[in-house]
């Protein structure tokens, strides 16, 4: 009658996307802010579409990393204050298995919404259609790998009061490379050169992360759980 | 004292929070079909003993064993069996009280949402049982936490005050639904400050500073 691990994953994965949908405020704040904050700058600078066209994907990328540090500090924080994180630890599922399965809901709410509304914000900052798949797959690869960052430092700053703060500090210096290839992904597409190298980069991070970073973020879980 | 490798049992076990020393060399032990009644003053270490019985905390020295085989060894194992009740019902507020049964049951064994359903009935708030429990009194939510003690079908139940927030019907409650649990076979360590009149095995330990 034990609950198997794949069962697990996605009974979690369910739990954590119906507690997001019944406060849709929190699932919309970090989608409204990456639009707001993207198309503040067309309005702000001169309408000559060549300069935003040179600064878009930098502004696209910087709005999609402040935004997404929103929503991580919920990640954990949310649970371990009314006690349901305990209540998770003890369920006899590996601590893994339930920093996995939160990580990816995470995303699919935060990260994934975030690549579908993109199209939007490039078109308000004049980024062509052709260079759409390239950008988004970027936003793809580039939020998986934030959401890991993310689960780190949502998991050493649990106990902490203003953790969200500490929380920008560790994760952004180590999403900085994904600012610079994503930005140059996007850069290139728009520019119609070859965009294979950033996206490489951007892959093999997002593979680094996805296989080391649940073993970080259990072990800092541990650590503020005690 | 019985040698034997059954129930739980906690090994000269040393807590430190901080400076403070709070529990200092302390052995116990619960066989099945047995109650410990764990009370004191306080910050006498009684929440810290519980969460040090259900592996939460790892104590600095000392063990924690169940059935002769220390938890921290095979935690998956332990946590199968054991089902552990905070002083904060540990509920989200956003979810039904069905729905927090059916996440937190759901992870430890598979449950039908049936059995969910008997068991609300049976702590007296079936009727709420698809209300959030966000709108919920103190007393009910403690209801729906005992409801997913009792749904969990652990072997072993660590109760942190369970009576608090509790009318007498829920006071009454409590204590049959322990009596049947202890005479079942089952081992359980609660803290209470009050007096258990229970008709069972029950020992009592006090933690003083």
């Amino acid at each position: 009658m034990t609950v198997g691990v794949w069962e697990a994953f996605v009974l979690i994965v369910r739990r954590e996307l119906c507690l997001s949908f019944r406060r849709p405020e929190q699932l919309l704040q970090p989608l409204v802010f990456f639009l707001i904050v993207t198309t503040l700058f067309p309005l702000g600078l001169s309408l000559q579409l060549s300069l935003l066209r040179d600064i878009s994907p930098g502004v696209l990328w910087t709005a999609a990393l402040l935004s997404s540090l929103l929503s991580l500090d919920s990640l954990f924080k949310s649970d371990a204050d009314d006690g349901t994180l305990e209540q998770l630890c003890l369920s006899s599922q590996g601590l893994t298995v339930i920093v996995v399965a939160k990580t990816c809901a995470h995303w699919l709410v935060s990260g994934a919404a975030l690549v579908i509304v993109s199209p939007i914000v490039a078109t308000a900052l004049g980024i062509p259609v052709a260079a759409f798949a390239t950008m988004m797959l970027s936003l793809a690869l580039g939020t998986v790998t934030l959401s890991w960052l993310g689960a780190i430092g949502a998991g050493l700053t649990i106990g902490l009061r203003r953790g969200n703060v500490l929380l920008s500090l560790i994760v952004l210096p180590l999403a900085t490379p994904l600012l610079i290839f994503g930005a140059a992904a996007t850069e290139r597409a728009i520019s119609g050169s070859s965009t294979a190298g950033a996206l490489y980069f951007l892959a093999s991070l997002c593979v680094f992360t996805c296989t080391l970073a649940p073993l970080a973020a259990t072990a800092a879980l541990r650590i503020t759980l005690e | 004292m019985n040698s034997a490798p059954e129930g739980l049992r906690i090994e000269k076990v040393h807590v430190w929070r901080g400076e403070r020393h709070v529990l200092k060399g302390l052995s116990l032990e619960v066989q099945p079909r047995e109650l410990l009644h764990v009370s004191g003053p306080n910050g006498t270490g009684k929440t810290t003993l519980l969460r040090v019985a259900s592996g939460l905390l790892r104590p600095e020295q000392g063990t924690v064993s169940w059935m002769g085989r220390s938890i921290s060894s095979s935690p998956g194992q332990y946590q199968a069996v054991m089902a552990y009740c905070a002083h904060e019902p540990a509920l989200k507020n956003d979810l039904t009280a069905l729905e927090n049964l059916r996440f937190a049951v759901g992870l430890k064994r598979r449950v039908t949402l049936q059995e969910l359903h008997t068991v609300l009935d049976c702590t007296g708030v079936g009727s709420i049982a698809d209300l959030p429990t966000r709108v919920l009194s103190a007393g009910q939510r403690r209801r729906v936490a005992l409801a997913r003690v009792l749904a969990m079908r652990a072997t072993l139940w660590l109760l942190d005050e369970p009576y608090s927030n509790l009318d007498a019907s829920g006071t009454e409650l409590i204590s049959g639904l322990l009596q049947a649990h202890v005479e079942g076979g089952g081992a359980a360590v609660v803290v209470a400050h009050h007096a258990l009149t229970l008709d069972c095995n029950v020992r009592r330990l006090e933690l003083n500073s």
